[in-house]
């Protein structure tokens, strides 16, 4: 589903501008959401997650989403799992080093960070490595709770 | 090059004032001096001579020594080997590690024992992917990057800390390195990208083969504008081409190095074509120390390390510096 994900890429404006609006409302109704129970809320969350983001970004579920600060392009697609790329491999034409018939997720961070605009305050972000706990749990409502500050 | 307070030979220097390691690199770059490094290629054997004979092709031409971490992929001795080897004899080197083959626990082991060896120099790299070596069905870990490797080590080093916040009784006094590609897309974003590694702790970097000046100097004048190269030293790679044929083979089928025509076509009309290979890379030096913010040369002479003295000695780069060597 490549052609999907360049197409998110392309419209990475208004779609970081989506998730943004959605991550604000998530975050007005947490305390409402909460009552329902942390697991059941996450397994719900992550769900949808899974099916949305998969769908439009083929995102891999890490659990711990850059996607607004990498241009609309999910980094867990790069076969070195770079989250601070892209690396030196990439190909005179823009392609990936090990998989040449994909766009350099990097190349795609770069041109959907430029389209956000202002890209020095967000693909300069360092991310930090992975945590394989959080496979497979929900990202959105990290963010929240992060937002929130009870999360770090 | 000795220094005054060089205690015994091969020993790691007092750490100055200002300096993160006790190592000779880091003197030689702060002091001002135009650096060279070179890369050893590691044998595909369990005999320490070979490793000796190796490092003593450098002996007097470079400042210090790049032992690379499964480079392309490929099996061969690890860099902590050859560093326990050659720190053993005194030899200054600069240890790659690469996040391929190691999770974070293998790669904050390796350095406190490589530091502990004598190592004062560590070179963060992403590493290539395991398609392109000999063991393609291999699981690549790739549990760092390039960029978090860098923060994880400043942070063993600085705070004294592993990443799981622990503390470390003696940090590693080790001096930070990166490797760049001002050769490949997105090209407009590469300075920035060297600006995150320097925000991430990179002191030196070493780029891949320069084979087209102009592009270094539109890249070295991006770097400039930022002010990078006021902040990190700058080493660009280059290195001698076989012949037309090879240099053909290494652009279509080696990820990330670019090769012009012009250069090719240099080389296709050489008698000597081997030797042309030699003279273009003296060419690149010449016009690389010209450059603004290049702090010294790294040269990859992969199968021709024996040509590199040759390479220094024509460039005259050192200039009456003959760096330190244990078979001087």
């Amino acid at each position: 589903m490549k052609t999907v994900r360049y197409w998110s890429v392309n419209n990475a404006r208004w779609l970081r501008w989506l998730y943004k609006g959605i991550e604000t409302c998530l975050t007005a109704i947490y305390p409402l959401l909460k009552s329902l129970g942390h697991q059941r809320l996450d397994r719900a969350f992550a769900a949808v997650e899974k099916r949305v983001k998969g769908f439009l970004f083929d995102s891999k579920s890490c659990g711990q989403c850059t996607l607004g600060e990498t241009g609309m392009a999910c980094p867990m697609n790069c076969p070195k799992a770079l989250r601070n790329g892209p690396c030196g491999g990439v190909r005179a034409n823009g392609h990936c080093e090990v998989d040449r018939d994909m766009v350099c997720v990097w190349v795609s961070s770069w041109e959907g960070s430029q389209r956000i605009g202002n890209p020095e305050s967000t693909i300069q972000i360092i991310q930090a490595p992975v945590d394989v706990r959080k496979k497979d749990t929900s990202a959105w409502l990290r963010a929240v709770r992060k937002r929130l500050g009870v999360e770090t | 090059m000795t220094f005054d307070d060089e205690p015994l030979a091969g020993e790691n220097l007092p750490i100055l004032p200002g300096h993160d390691s006790p190592g000779r690199f880091e003197r030689v770059l702060r002091a001002g001096y135009f650096a060279v490094t070179a890369e050893i290629a590691p044998p595909d054997s369990a005999d320490p001579q070979e490793v000796y004979a190796r490092a003593a092709l450098f002996d007097g031409c470079v400042d210090a020594i790049n032992a690379t971490d499964g480079s392309g992929a490929n099996c061969h001795m690890s860099s902590v080997g050859m560093c326990a080897l050659l720190t053993r004899r005194g030899y200054s080197m600069i240890m790659q590690i690469s996040c391929r083959d190691r999770n974070r626990i293998a790669m904050q082991g390796d350095v406190l024992g490589a530091s502990a060896m004598g190592v004062s120099n560590i070179l963060c790299l992403t590493g290539d992917g395991v398609q392109s070596g000999d063991h393609p069905e291999a699981k690549p870990v790739f549990d760092m990057d390039c960029m978090t490797s860098l923060q994880m080590l400043c942070g063993m080093r600085d705070d004294g800390e592993f990443l799981s916040g622990r503390k470390i009784t003696a940090p590693p006094k080790v001096f930070l390195g990166a490797a760049a590609n001002p050769f490949a897309p997105p090209f407009d974003y590469r300075p920035l990208r060297l600006a995150k590694k320097v925000a991430a702790g990179a002191q030196f970097v070493q780029t891949q083969y320069c084979f087209d000046i102009e592009m270094l100097k539109d890249y070295m004048s991006k770097v400039g504008d930022l002010g990078l190269h006021k902040k990190v030293f700058i080493l660009p790679g280059v290195g001698p081409l076989a012949s037309a044929k090879s240099a053909e083979w290494i652009r279509t089928n080696v990820a990330g190095v670019h090769i012009p025509d012009a250069i090719i076509k240099r080389l296709a009309g050489a008698q000597d074509q081997k030797q042309e290979g030699v003279n273009i890379c003296i060419d690149m030096i010449n016009q690389i120390r010209e450059i603004e913010g290049a702090s010294g040369v790294h040269i990859m002479a992969y199968r021709q390390e024996e040509r590199i003295a040759e390479i220094v000695e024509k460039t005259k780069v050192l200039g009456d510096r003959k760096p330190w060597h244990p078979n001087r």
